[in-house]
């Protein structure tokens, strides 16, 4: 699958009166046609900013530093990049955020909002755009989308607004649709509603979808493959299944296990101890290290970088120590029988 | 029971001893006026006729969607809010009875644990004055710095470094933040706190190291807690006994795992079924129940049951009458008229 969006070495800095934080330290993914990656990290991963940067929608005092962002090719970086932004951004790339209060204007009705939007980027006849709007709002499942289309933002509730800032991301049949934490702020059955949407549009429309998320649940029923990031970088990028049922980075792992599921129940949820590090310091070696079970002296003086994980090109790793942990935790079946071979004649 | 029979993993053992009984609890808060010279006063009815006990050592975990009125019964049961009718009972006594010193004795045994560590803590004030606060407060030391031991003892307890102390709250992450929280909660050792979504704010990783000092703390210290949380997943692992709150009324109460594994009311299916499962194959294949709709506004709830309007088993009886709350198998309530 040749790739639409690359991500290449990306480096964003911010740079501020107490110091330059590295908020994005060599990003490096690409997404497919049609592909759905989620981009996972707690608060200050740098999974945000990595998703403004697709955009040139860093704002100061933060700055790409190094790397580049390619859309089909065309740098969204280098030579000449507003004008080529300019040209793609709601057409091609569209963007949902996650606080469907703030990002519609509240003097405007959610109609005229979406005509703006639409004639912006087609001409059309605003009788046309309207139209359009009705059967927009239509496809993301709002009843009655010939009176909603008149209603200020206001008179909606949360969902109801997330569904509306989806439609104007679609108006223009992008073919990326990045959708940054865009059920936070959303009640679980809301949220729940919302998800079903996103997949079920992902599927009619073949867009291919980034979702920035801090939550695994959310990654797990829509996307075909997840990166986990860690104080401004990937540590782990894999397919979906793998990564849940299998997961190689020690990061990784301890996310999943401090989340509680409920289908399960557990004794004790396994805490990572520890905070992430200061990115305006960030440590010699792995950023991981100091609060991983695993870590040997090698780890915190080098940086590990994103590699194949026993020559497997769809599941990278940065660690050290991953395929020997791997080894270990997931033993292959030979390895089994040998070990079970061996106690049998002890 | 002895401290070295308990066991170190799972939920601490509750005992029956009941810290809190709330009996029919409604809060109503007037909004705007309206009739002729705006006499008539409209009251939106946050929480109606709501039930529930708490036991010594026990977590009741509350559950409800925003607008559900959780937060609203967590304060009520402090009596930070009055309520327009029912009664609560602190290990026998009626808080809703009580007035003044009477009041401020009670108030020192139940504490509360907020949601924002960013903003629950006052950033021009150290960390040893904060937690010293209540105890000044309560004329149980008659400054901070003469109760610094006890402190930097509470700070220890909630796994902070005795240095913490010295320091004001912007030197810290969330998680520790919230851990000053706990430990200010703790001063006055109440036998009950309320922890009004005490982790929604934190990272995954840091949310499970404050479920898990709180858990230690309730197995050493007995207190009981009514977790208020829109988190399934947390609450499931954190409580003895679950009880779920739609548009201001509770709709179903049990145990646990009993409302996990066979819950009765439609609503709380359908909450489960919401709640992702970080598991692609299982959250693909899952039956899930996607609700249609949203919580009716409190102004102007629907006559009846207040899930009707969303509710897939919805009969002729459940748009006139309310079902009610009761006893549908041992110690498992729920309100509806088809289950």
């Amino acid at each position: 699958m040749t790739p639409v969006l690359e991500v290449d070495h990306l480096q964003v800095d911010f740079v501020t009166r107490r110091g330059t934080v590295h908020a994005v330290r060599d990003v490096s993914f690409t997404i497919g046609k049609g592909e759905t990656l989620g981009l996972v990290g707690e608060s200050g991963s740098g999974k945000s900013v990595t998703a403004q940067a697709l955009l040139g929608m860093i704002e100061l005092p933060g700055r790409i530093v190094g790397g580049d962002v390619r859309w089909k090719g065309a740098s969204l970086v280098h030579d000449n990049a507003a004008a080529t932004i300019e040209r793609i951004r709601g057409r091609e790339i569209a963007m949902v955020f996650q606080d469907p209060m703030t990002s519609l204007d509240p003097v405007f009705s959610i109609g005229s909002q979406m005509v703006e939007v639409l004639r912006r980027h087609r001409k059309q006849s605003r009788k046309a755009a309207w139209a359009r709007a009705v059967d927009l709002l239509d496809m993301v499942g709002i009843a009655n989308p010939a009176q909603r289309v008149k209603q200020y933002p206001f008179e909606m509730s949360g969902g109801m607004r997330q569904r509306v800032l989806i439609a104007m991301a679609l108006a223009c049949e992008p073919e990326l649709l990045v959708a940054d934490e865009p059920t936070t702020a959303l009640d679980v059955t809301i949220q729940a509603q919302i998800l079903d949407l996103l997949a079920d549009l992902q599927q009619r429309l073949d867009v291919a979808v980034l979702l920035i998320t801090h939550d695994l649940g959310v990654v797990a029923g829509v996307c075909d493959r997840v990166a986990v990031m860690y104080a401004g970088k990937i540590v782990e990028d894999a397919a979906a299944a793998d990564l849940y049922a299998t997961p190689a980075h020690p990061y990784s792992i301890g996310l999943l296990r401090s989340t509680p599921r409920v289908d399960v129940v557990l004794d004790r949820l396994v805490a990572i101890e520890g905070a992430p590090p200061d990115l305006r310091r960030p440590p010699a070696g792995c950023a991981y290290a100091a609060r991983c079970d695993h870590a040997a002296d090698r780890c915190r003086k080098e940086q590990p970088v994103l590699e194949a994980l026993n020559g497997r090109d769809d599941r990278l790793v940065a660690c050290f120590r991953a395929a020997e942990l791997a080894a270990a935790a997931y033993p292959t079946a030979d390895v089994v029988e040998d070990a079970v071979a061996a106690e049998v004649e002890a | 029971m002895t401290e070295t029979a308990a066991p170190i993993l799972g939920r601490p053992i509750p005992t029956q001893e009941r810290v809190i009984e709330a009996d029919g609890i409604s809060v109503r808060f007037p909004v705007g006026r309206s009739g002729f010279w705006g006499r008539q006063v409209k009251w939106v009815h946050a929480v109606d006729d709501v039930s529930f006990t708490v036991h010594h050592g026990e977590t009741l975990g509350l559950v409800g969607e925003s607008g559900s009125g959780k937060t609203t019964v967590g304060r009520t049961v402090l009596r930070r809010l009055d309520p327009s009718a029912g009664r609560i009972m602190f290990r026998g006594q009626d808080v809703t009875a009580t007035n003044g010193e009477e009041l401020r004795r009670l108030r020192r045994r139940m504490q509360l644990v907020f949601q924002d560590p960013y903003a629950s803590l006052n950033p021009r004030m150290s960390v040893l004055q904060l937690v010293a606060e209540p105890l000044v407060v309560h004329g149980k030391a008659k400054s901070a710095s003469s109760a610094r031991e006890e402190v930097v003892a509470l700070l220890e307890r909630c796994g902070l470094p005795e240095d913490t102390a010295d320091r004001h709250p912007h030197a810290f992450s969330g998680g520790q933040r919230q851990r000053i929280g706990i430990a200010r909660a703790l001063a006055l050792r109440p036998d009950f706190i309320v922890a009004d979504e005490p982790v929604s704010a934190l990272d995954v990783s840091v949310r499970a190291q404050i479920v898990n000092l709180l858990q230690d703390l309730q197995r050493e210290l007995g207190i009981a807690y009514l977790f208020i949380a829109h988190d399934l997943s947390v609450v499931r692992h954190i409580s003895h006994r679950i009880a779920i709150l739609y548009a201001g009324k509770l709709v179903e109460l049990a145990d646990s795992d009993v409302v996990y594994d066979t819950p009765l009311h439609p609503y709380t299916e359908a909450l489960l079924s919401s709640v992702p499962i970080p598991d692609p194959p299982l959250q693909r294949a899952r039956q899930r129940i996607v609700l249609q709709g949203e919580i009716p506004n409190p102004l102007d709830p629907p006559p009846g049951c207040r899930f009707q309007t969303r509710c897939p088993l919805v009969q002729d009886v459940c748009r006139h009458q309310t079902p009610p709350f009761e006893e549908k198998a041992p110690g498992h309530w729920a309100a509806c008229w088809v289950r």
